[in-house]
């Protein structure tokens, strides 16, 4: 079995930020595919705030559970120190979907360290595939701002090698039992994190994580 | 990092079997003990085991406890087997260091019910303090190790190691590592099969391990040890594959087998599944196929020292690391230097320059408080202990000297006091200890600090919690593993049974800096120990209520930096400012926010804020009901 047959996701974040549901959710949707699935953390001490990775492989028959630098089609990024922190992890054909948030750590403000200027214009100019959007803007622009690790899901849908309906299900599973609005504000949210991307990229872009 | 829960509604209702699911190795692990009718699941918190109780805290049928620690967790795990019952114990690598006096007998009077050890080794050192390799304990105590590679075969190899335990009357090790506790995979579950105890039965040669008994019982280890390499040898957790290409073949287990198999797919591999006793036979013909052996194996030395011992020429640390994690990209350019192939350099894959980002204590931990105040005195040499409170070691309080395993902060405290000479003599030493960690080790070391008549400040950090793991109920939070009502141990009174006057026991709360800094200042200045005990509870568990957040208003702060002294992650700096004070020297300000989404009003960075430019949100700023006052 060839390494092109496994998709790797990476997503990453910061403590508390919501990464690990978020890769729980497209993991589930890769086991509604049909798929093998691995999932791992890298998450570090149990606080909140330190650096948080989730690596996601799915395929036919995963076998090591770790990504490996320079194998990523999609990095998911919910931070933008973060995504260029990991962003040596992507293929070179490989995709950064970035939110722009901006956490910044003690360190930096104590005047130790310096918080990179345009995280995701530095990953640009490396040669990396990059869009941005600002996901908890557009989930205060809906109400919710808990909704923005649905929007940030919604920004992956168009880039998993199988239809975003059966990520969209799997997020309507998760919110079924909280009532039909919650599932309808999920549903929005979905779709603006799409759209988001989409307006960016239109179709100009190939999915790094479709199949050949 | 938080709890990760298996996926049951109905802590009742089990999935049933024949599903299939997305578990982790730790939830895995739990199913299987449950489905092996195991009554007795005892465990002490520590990453990367802690999920694996708390999984089986959900299920029915079974008592699953939070033991006060490692040790005492495996002698409530013998003590079921004793009765026939199946018995279940879990702890992290240096868990094990911990309950060793337990298990060095133990494995001389064997197990009566089913009796599993897991052990998980944190490789790579995501959250420990040291990496040390748990597959050593196989052979210091005589009893076969079990290593899984995922997820299915954790879930597999625990309900194996109930009836291997039966069969041979011995505790089995089942050796886990971050990356089967901490990986997902599917796994296909079955049916719990009840098992009824077959009863304690009197029996002082085998229970009462006095040398008489252990005289007649240890050379019984030794012929397990031989029995069970023959059980080994036919195992089919012992696979030989052939493959295809002989160049090179490998012997692996655990999780070093997947980067084996994806590294080198057409390669001959011995996995090891039942890795100690190890299989001679099978390791002779995977060596006589294949032109060049490598032992893969994580962390140490161990396999390829031994089968070296057993005639069979073999590479492993010559050409791959001692520590840290493996991984397919490890092993591909080690093997090419090994064949002198031509190496070629890794693609393009070179990190960019980022700030590192530690963890944090939370925004309103109180422990910041005790950091906080400990970074203004000085003279001082604070011995530190294990938990979320040793980040108290770095920025921006420095405040920790020591730290070395669980407990030790009273005996480290004790013995700097002791040993110190003149140059040492006119500073204070203080000891801090969390809760948990000091119902786990820490009370013996006071006993000794009292004993001993040391002059030790020990700051008891009581947060009604073990933080560091996610949360856990301990005999002091009044709570059991279920979060139903527990007798609650009053810790003053510990404190105070343990030998400490009583006049010169304080309860302080960390939020009150003033009194927390005058408590602290008075305790150091006078000889003997004294306890001061820190009460505020963890801001991560329920018990933990916010208050109204704070905002900064901006016409009134100088720039001064006082309160990001403090170190709370909601306090953020708006901009800086180089200027020249009347003395001439050049300083810089910095001008300060707060994020009111993180803050939760703990009022420790008002303290140092002189121009009281931090004030209270508005009321009518913020959602009323999360707000105390």
């Amino acid at each position: 079995m060839s390494q092109n047959e496994i998709t790797n996701i990476l997503v990453c974040g910061i403590g508390g930020q919501g990464v690990m549901t978020a890769t729980e959710i497209l993991a589930e949707a890769a086991i509604a595919e049909g798929h093998d699935v691995k999932k791992t953390e890298v998450a570090g001490m149990a606080q909140r705030g330190g650096v948080v990775t989730s690596h996601l492989r799915f395929g036919r028959k995963v076998l090591s559970p770790q990504i490996e630098p320079g194998t990523v089609q999609v990095l998911l990024g919910f931070e933008g120190a973060e995504a260029l922190r990991w962003s040596h992890y992507l293929r070179p054909d490989g995709l950064a979907l970035v939110n722009n948030a901006k956490l910044v750590p003690p360190v930096v403000e104590l005047g130790l360290f310096d918080y990179p200027e345009d995280p995701t214009g530095q990953m640009r100019a490396a040669g990396r595939r990059v869009v941005s959007f600002d996901a908890m803007s557009i989930a205060r622009d809906l109400g919710e701002i808990r909704l923005g690790n649905t929007v940030m899901l919604g920004a992956i849908a168009d880039y998993l090698p199988f239809s975003p309906d059966v990520l969209l299900a799997c997020i309507v599973k998760r919110f079924a039992r909280k009532g039909e609005a919650v599932v309808e504000a999920n549903r929005r949210a979905f779709a603006a994190g799409r759209e988001a991307v989409a307006k960016q990229l239109g179709a100009s872009l190939p999915n790094p994580a479709a199949h050949a | 990092m938080a709890a990760v829960m298996p996926q049951l509604t109905n802590p009742l209702a089990p999935p049933p079997a024949t599903s299939r699911l997305l578990l982790s190795g730790n939830e895995a692990v739990a199913r299987a003990v449950w489905e092996s009718g195991v009554r007795v699941a005892a465990a002490y918190p520590g990453t990367p085991a802690t999920e694996i109780i708390e999984s089986l805290a959900r299920y029915p049928d079974l008592h699953a406890e939070w033991s006060v620690n490692e040790k005492v967790s495996m002698e409530v795990a013998l003590g079921a087997s004793m009765t026939g019952a199946r018995a279940f114990c879990a702890m992290k690598h240096v868990g094990l260091n911990v309950a060793s006096d337990c298990l060095m007998t133990m494995t001389i009077t064997g197990a009566y019910g089913g009796l599993v050890i897991a052990v998980a080794d944190d490789v790579g050192m995501s959250s420990s303090q040291n990496e040390q390799d748990s597959r050593f304990w196989g052979r210091f105590a005589h009893i076969p190790v079990l290593e899984p590679a995922d997820s299915q075969e954790a879930y597999e190899m625990t309900k194996f190691a109930f009836g291997l335990s039966e069969q041979y009357e011995t505790p089995v090790l089942l050796r886990l590592t971050t990356r089967i506790c901490h990986v997902k995979g599917l796994v296909v579950v079955g049916e719990r099969v009840a098992h009824e105890p077959a009863g304690f039965i009197k029996n002082p040669q085998r229970w009462v391990m006095v040398p008489a008994h252990a005289k007649t019982r240890i050379p019984s280890l030794f012929q397990r040890d031989e029995t069970l390499r023959g059980v080994s040898e036919a195992s089919p957790l012992n696979v030989l594959e052939s493959g295809t290409d002989r160049s090179v073949g490998f012997v692996a287990s655990g999780p070093a087998y997947m980067h084996v198999k994806e590294a080198f797919p057409d390669a001959p591999v011995l996995k090891l599944g039942f890795s100690y006793p190890w299989p001679p036979e099978k390791m002779r013909a995977l060596a006589a196929m294949c032109d060049k052996l490598v032992v893969v194996e994580e962390t140490e030395q161990l396999l390829e020292t031994e089968i070296k011992a057993a005639g069979i020429a073999c590479h492993g640390k010559d050409v791959l690391p001692r520590m840290g994690e493996l991984s397919p990209q490890v092993l591909g350019p080690a093997v090419d230097r090994l064949l002198g192939k031509e190496v070629p350099p890794l693609p393009a894959a070179v990190p960019m320059k980022v700030f590192p980002r530690p963890p944090t204590l939370c925004a309103s931990c109180p422990h910041m408080g005790i950091y906080y105040t400990l970074s203004q005195i000085k003279n001082i040499i604070v011995s530190g202990d294990i938990g979320c409170y040793t980040l108290g070691a770095g920025h921006p309080w420095n405040a920790l000297d020591t730290t070395i395993c669980m407990g030790a902060t009273m005996g480290v405290a004790l013995g700097i006091d002791k040993g110190r000479g003149a140059v040492d003599k006119n500073k204070r030493i203080i000891a801090v200890i969390g809760d948990s960690t000091f119902m786990h080790m820490g009370m013996q070391g006071l006993l000794d600090i009292t004993y001993n008549k040391g002059n030790v400040t020990v700051l008891l950090l009581d947060n009604n919690t073990t933080g560091m793991t996610g949360g856990q109920a301990t005999p002091a939070s009044g709570k059991d593993i279920h979060g139903a009502e527990a007798p609650r141990v009053d810790l003053a009174k510990v404190v105070e049974a343990l030998g400490v006057a009583n006049e010169r026991i304080k309860v302080v709360d960390p939020y009150e800096l003033p009194v927390l800094f005058k408590t602290i200042r008075d305790e150091i200045k006078i000889d003997g120990p004294s306890v001061i005990i820190a009460r505020r509870p963890c801001v991560l568990i329920d018990d933990f209520k916010p208050f109204r957040p704070y905002l900064v208003e901006e016409d009134k702060c100088t720039g001064c930096g006082n309160c990001i002294e403090v170190g709370c992650p909601a306090i953020h700096v708006t901009r800086r400012e180089k200027v020249v004070k009347p003395s001439g020297k050049e300083v810089e300000l910095a001008f300060v926010n707060i994020d009111n989404q993180a803050c939760t009003g703990c009022g420790l960075c008002v303290q140092p804020c002189a121009p009281d430019a931090i004030q209270h949100v508005p009321r009518r700023d913020i959602p009323i009901h999360i707000v105390k006052t």
